[in-house]
């Protein structure tokens, strides 16, 4: 990942590195991708050596799913439905949760244009290590009916890991609620570890991105 | 001085009571809400399953020292408010915490020192959303503190202390020795005033959750806010207590004090549930309007 990989053809003046001169006439340099951003790549958090305790915390991270108030898609329609009287998610221990710092289930729901990725690995890069990925729609699967467009991707785990897909175009909230479930079983088994893959994995994950992220202005892990 | 490890034995137990009760309330809290908007609602144990969820987050990440002290100040200021406030006014005197002569300034010290560690911390979140929180935070707050603290004058005149364990025991003999029937004025004053401090509709535009995404706390995480949720089920219920041995002859036993800080508490919530939100400017000057005026009174009432 060094720098001749970014083709930075729409590069934002604002992290270009300049000299600024401050209030009392003093000049310095500023590099805002080096001295505003942290460049550590993330790391692996192992689970609780001690089954009980482990079976106890993936107990109540699975009764307490906060999902992330981001729609990347059409399928974003569907969370209303589901947080309302009809459906009522509450009732599960899903909660919505408007900062990614807070949430630890990222629903993607539906299309993704490439514009939306970047602001998605933005997202998902500031949540907190359990976290979870649904991807809604057949969209995310393999492009659905967008499967040729210029401008979305065709496969999502190309670019962040995705602990359950919910096919459909579009799923009803029923299928949601049915995914949710069964996050929670993995959950409840050990088995959504994906947050540790994208830490694993990191290398392969950054350099899918950035092929397809062609104004590629931020740093590569967003803390 | 003998070291009274009695006390606080008791102390720890009262604020543990404290602390499930705060949890409680707040499950009963969003179920009203849901069931309000025809909803079922969640399990009645899912704030201690949130609380839990959030301590086990494996990763941290830090914007500096006073991000880090942020969350220590607010729980200090809230477990500060427990610690120097009697819970209860029994005979043996064990759950009165270590409230002393003059604890009624203290006390109200305390209720700004929290908001103010807090402000320090978000700021240095850097998030634009938790500035925006905290100056509309601390303006509301300085409007609310002032029919507060004048309904507090006021009672300290009628009373002639500041010892909140005074205040209580001169209300005793029966519900018309209550301070709601001896001094409805700054009982008024310091009801509305509650509002605010509780902060739910109408004054919730602080953490305004669908706005500015929930104001300062935006950027605290895992622990960090496992901290501040602990601290404002502790603040609730405290507050609540505050107001009954101020206002409403104080408790003698578990069983008063979770009825009295139940209808205290869901005095804000039911105004919440029916009034829609204020601006901000709106808010601080509703506040210096009826309340203010009423505050006033009270004092020349008493002079």
């Amino acid at each position: 990942m060094s720098e001749e990989n970014n083709i930075n053809k729409f590069e934002n003046p604002y992290y270009k590195k300049r000299i600024v001169e401050g209030p009392d006439g003093e000049k310095f340099e500023v590099d805002p991708l080096k001295d505003y951003f942290c460049d550590e790549h993330p790391k692996v958090h192992k689970p609780s050596k001690i089954p009980v305790i482990e079976n106890f915390l993936n107990w109540a991270r699975a009764e307490s799913l906060w999902v992330l108030g981001f729609g990347t898609g059409c399928g974003s329609i569907e969370i209303p439905p589901l947080m309302t009287p009809r459906f009522d998610a509450f009732r599960f221990g899903v909660q919505a949760r408007p900062t990614p710092r807070q949430s630890n289930v990222f629903i993607i729901s539906g299309y993704l244009a490439i514009k939306t990725l970047k602001r998605v690995i933005r997202s998902y890069e500031q949540m907190q290590n359990p976290k979870y990925v649904i991807a809604l729609g057949s969209c995310t699967i393999n492009g659905g009916m967008y499967f040729d467009s210029y401008n979305t991707i065709n496969r999502l785990d190309y670019y962040i890991p995705v602990d359950i897909y919910i096919a459909g175009c579009m799923p009803r909230p029923e299928a949601l609620l049915a995914g949710f479930n069964k996050l929670k079983e993995l959950i409840k088994e050990g088995k959504a570890e994906k947050a540790n893959e994208y830490a694993e994995k990191f290398e392969w994950y950054k350099a899918n991105q950035k092929k397809i992220i062609k104004d590629w202005n931020m740093p590569d892990y967003n803390w | 001085m003998e070291f009274d490890f009695k006390k606080l034995g008791f102390t720890l137990l009262g604020l543990l009571i404290v602390l499930n009760w705060g949890l409680l309330m707040s499950a009963i809290m969003r179920k009203i809400n849901a069931r309000v908007a025809k909803r079922y609602g969640i399990p009645w144990y899912q704030p201690w399953v949130d609380l839990v969820k959030n301590y086990a987050i494996r990763s941290q990440i830090t914007h500096g020292i006073m991000f880090y002290l942020g969350p220590v100040f607010r729980f200090s200021g809230g477990v500060g408010l427990f610690l120097f406030m009697p819970m209860l006014i029994t005979a043996g005197g064990q759950w009165t915490n270590y409230s002393f002569q003059g604890d009624l300034v203290l006390i109200l010290y305390f209720q700004f020192f929290g908001m103010l560690g807090m402000a320090l911390g978000a700021g240095e979140g850097g998030h634009p959303y938790s500035a925006i929180g905290i100056s509309r935070g601390l303006s509301q707050f300085t409007a609310i503190e002032v029919p507060m603290t004048l309904a507090v004058i006021s009672l300290a005149i009628q009373y002639q202390t500041l010892s909140i364990a005074d205040i209580v025991k001169a209300q005793q003999g029966g519900i018309m020795n209550w301070t709601m029937w001896t001094n409805p004025v700054a009982t008024i004053a310091a009801m509305l005033s509650l509002l605010g401090a509780l902060a739910h509709a109408p004054f919730n535009l602080v953490r305004a959750p669908n706005e500015i995404p929930i104001g300062p706390p935006t950027e605290y995480h895992s622990t960090f806010l496992g901290v501040l949720q602990t601290n404002a089920a502790v603040l609730h219920v405290v507050e609540a207590a505050l107001f009954m041995n101020l206002f409403f002859g104080g408790a003698s036993n578990w069983f008063e004090f979770i009825v009295k800080t139940f209808l205290i508490y869901f005095w804000s919530v039911f105004v919440g549930t029916v009034f829609p939100r204020y601006r901000i400017e709106h808010s601080v000057s509703w506040f210096l309007k009826v309340p203010l005026v009423l505050g006033i009174i009270a004092i020349i009432i008493f002079m």
